[in-house]
């Protein structure tokens, strides 16, 4: 994974609440079996609205996605993030973040920052007012900085170092392969097994 | 103080803790389908490693399948390149799977239940957020990614941070006509989508235990639509009693009973949060928006967005209304429905189909829309068949289908029309969510029999 520890470019301001996966990818897009060249999907319902503001020529540059709250709701598809990569965003700042999202989007390496609702609000109004505006998102620091506003964000820790190391977690917890043999071990037999089919 | 369900389930299955970091769990059950998977074996291979235990690994196949003429060959070549690497994979790494045609292909979450793999105290994880529905045994169970897919595969391990604990009390009882369904829209309009993110769900209370299993799942399954990852209920004799008799259920019963009754909630343990709902008030739910929050009992009107003080809430009632193509005031009653579903992880078990037939039996539906029964599993199929629930459907003018997600998810041939409404048993109402520009109004399987009847959303009650 590559590593993430400061980005600066330009946003775009998505106002709307209750964005769920459905709407950043639909379904019909899932039928892939590759990680790439899902950007086609992103927002697809929404892509045909010239109005729509990815549709904005001011806009496109843009690789920080500003969105409202509740971001990222419903199905559990990585799909979601890998078409907000594939389309180009580095980062997307919200209020807040759905779980199982949220949690994709950081193992991906796209950054999801959490700030406060007015905040937000202020940003879009910033972005709106000059959408060429330079937005940082600093894993380094934890803050989102734009103009003269300077905004601290939360991340726990571990979380940070794994994306500004750029590790994957399959290779950090298979240096606790000693372990998961130990748990295994003294496991109950209780439990049920897939194989041999039973029944 | 003592512990939470949820609490107890977590630390029986750490396999390591760290100051920092977080808690690595092991995961006893993982399932799999076609849509969330391909990508995780690709990377296996990629870094040559292998499916560490293939024995706590099933799939099969359900999102991306027709429930039609599934003899054939999958028409849509992209859908069979999805399924068709399913299978290679599976076969590649020594997955067991359940194909198209087999007896326990169905959606996942049926499927785990029915052949005994969901038990007390276990944790079940699928690439799929209604992995919560497991929950309803006791299991601490709960969607991911596939980025976690392929950790899982690889480790039968996810680092997982540990979450905060809430409880919903459910107490009284309900009135006939109202369903567990109507239960969790309830729950979820209360709370609203977001209410349940960071927490796992410890539903509770006497409406929840006086639940049937199946009824139990239709709860926990829409945990995830309040944004909870999972959502779960203490095990009792119900649960034991549903999993006795069933093939993977344990060869000693007796013990694994005597294990399961140890999972439950101290008396003194705490939630971080409670809430309380009275099941006696609770009439028959529906959704009226484009959320699963946005849901009203079906006696009510279209809500009217002016009367909602929280900006972003009315806003989002508006863009709502416009989706869905519906006036403010309007009665729930007098919407016209052109397509009932009754299927899905939500409400397609044999439970469900009984009960919509109960409704459906020896009459017609309405000439001015079409019924889809897809049951839950071929399993469920077949017994629904044994018992005349089919010939119910198909006398009644429904069509009756094969197993899978079917009209649940936008991905396959079931698909409503852009502008098309319907009265759908599945869990979620999302812009497009049915098939671009599809209309849904989430309800239970006692709601879409009578609305299958009337032609508008309707109950049994106003038959």
């Amino acid at each position: 994974m590559e590593k993430f520890i400061k980005h600066t470019g330009t946003a775009v301001p998505l106002r709307r609440s209750n964005v769920d996966t459905d709407q950043i990818i639909p379904a019909v897009y899932l039928k892939r079996v590759t990680r790439s060249g899902f950007e086609d999907g992103l927002f697809s319902a929404w892509r045909n609205d010239p109005q729509f503001v990815l549709n904005k020529a001011e806009y496109k540059a843009g690789t920080i996605l500003v969105a409202g709250v509740d971001f990222g709701t419903g199905s559990s598809r990585e799909h979601a993030v890998w078409a907000l990569q594939n389309y180009g965003f580095k980062a997307v700042i919200s209020s807040r973040f759905a779980d199982i999202f949220r949690g994709n989007s950081l193992k991906g390496g796209l950054l999801t920052v959490i700030i406060e609702q007015s905040d937000v609000e202020a940003l879009w109004a910033a972005i709106e007012a000059n959408p060429a505006t330079s937005v940082s998102v600093d894993l380094e620091t934890r803050t989102v900085s734009y103009n003269n506003v300077v905004l601290p964000f939360a991340i726990d820790d571990y979380t940070r170092w794994r994306l500004m190391e750029g590790l994957d977690d399959i290779g950090l917890t298979f240096k606790n392969a000693d372990s998961i043999d130990s748990f295994e071990k003294s496991r109950t037999t209780l439990k049920p097994a897939t194989l041999p089919i039973r029944g | 103080m003592g512990k939470t369900l949820a609490e107890k389930i977590w630390a029986e299955h750490i396999v390591r803790a760290a100051d920092g970091e977080p808690d690595l769990l092991y995961i006893d059950l993982h399932l799999i389908h076609e849509v969330t998977s391909p990508q995780a074996f690709d990377g296996l291979r990629l870094a040559g490693r292998t499916v560490r235990r293939p024995e706590l690994t099933i799939a099969t196949e359900d999102h991306n399948v027709p429930t039609l003429n599934i003899d054939k060959p999958i028409a849509d070549p992209v859908s069979k390149l999805q399924v068709d690497t399913l299978r290679a994979n599976c076969a590649e790494f020594g997955v067991r799977i359940h194909s198209l045609g087999d007896k326990d292909q169905g959606v996942v979450h049926v499927v785990g239940p029915q052949l005994g793999l969901t038990q007390p105290g276990m944790t079940i994880v699928c690439g799929d957020s209604h992995t919560s529905t497991h929950g309803a045994f006791g299991a601490l169970a709960f969607g991911i990614g596939t980025s976690e897919v392929e950790h899982v595969l690889a480790t039968q391990t996810l680092p997982l941070a540990r979450p905060k604990t809430m409880a919903i009390n459910v107490e009284g009882s309900l009135k006939t006509g109202v369903t567990s369904k109507d239960i969790i829209l309830a729950i979820i309009a209360k709370i609203g989508t977001g209410g349940g993110q960071g927490y796992v769900i410890e539903y509770r209370g006497s409406a929840i235990r006086a639940l049937s299993m199946e009824s139990r799942m239709t709860v926990c399954n829409m945990s995830i639509e309040a944004g909870a990852r999972a959502g779960l209920i203490a095990p009792d004799q119900t649960t034991f009693d549903y999993i006795k008799g069933k093939p993977h259920a344990p060869e000693d019963f007796d013990a694994a009973v005597k294990y399961w009754s140890t999972l439950y909630t101290d008396s003194d343990a705490q939630f971080d949060v409670e809430v309380n709902l009275n099941a006696d008030d609770l009439e028959p739910f529906v959704t009226w928006g484009t959320n699963p929050g946005q849901g009203a009992s079906l006696s009510s009107n279209v809500p009217n967005p002016a009367d909602i003080t929280d900006p972003e809430a009315r806003g989002a009632a508006e863009r709502a209304l416009v989706y869905m193509g519906l006036e403010a005031g309007t009665p729930l009653k007098k919407i016209a429905i052109d397509t009932v579903f009754l299927g899905s992880c939500t409400n397609g078990r044999i439970e469900d189909l009984r009960a919509a037939a109960e409704v459906v039996k020896g009459k017609k539906i309405a000439s001015t829309l079409r019924m889809l029964v897809v049951p839950g599993s071929a399993r469920v199929r077949l017994e629904a068949e044994a018992e005349g629930l089919d010939k119910v459907f198909i006398d009644a003018g429904a069509e009756w289908r094969n197993a899978g997600c079917s009209m649940c998810l936008g991905m396959n041939p079931d698909q409503l029309a852009v502008g098309e409404r319907s009265a759908s048993t599945s869990n979620r109402n999302f812009e497009g969510r049915q098939g671009k520009g599809g209309r849904t109004h989430l309800v239970s399987p006692l709601v879409a029999a009578a609305t299958a009847l009337r032609g508008t959303l309707s109950s049994p009650a106003d038959l």
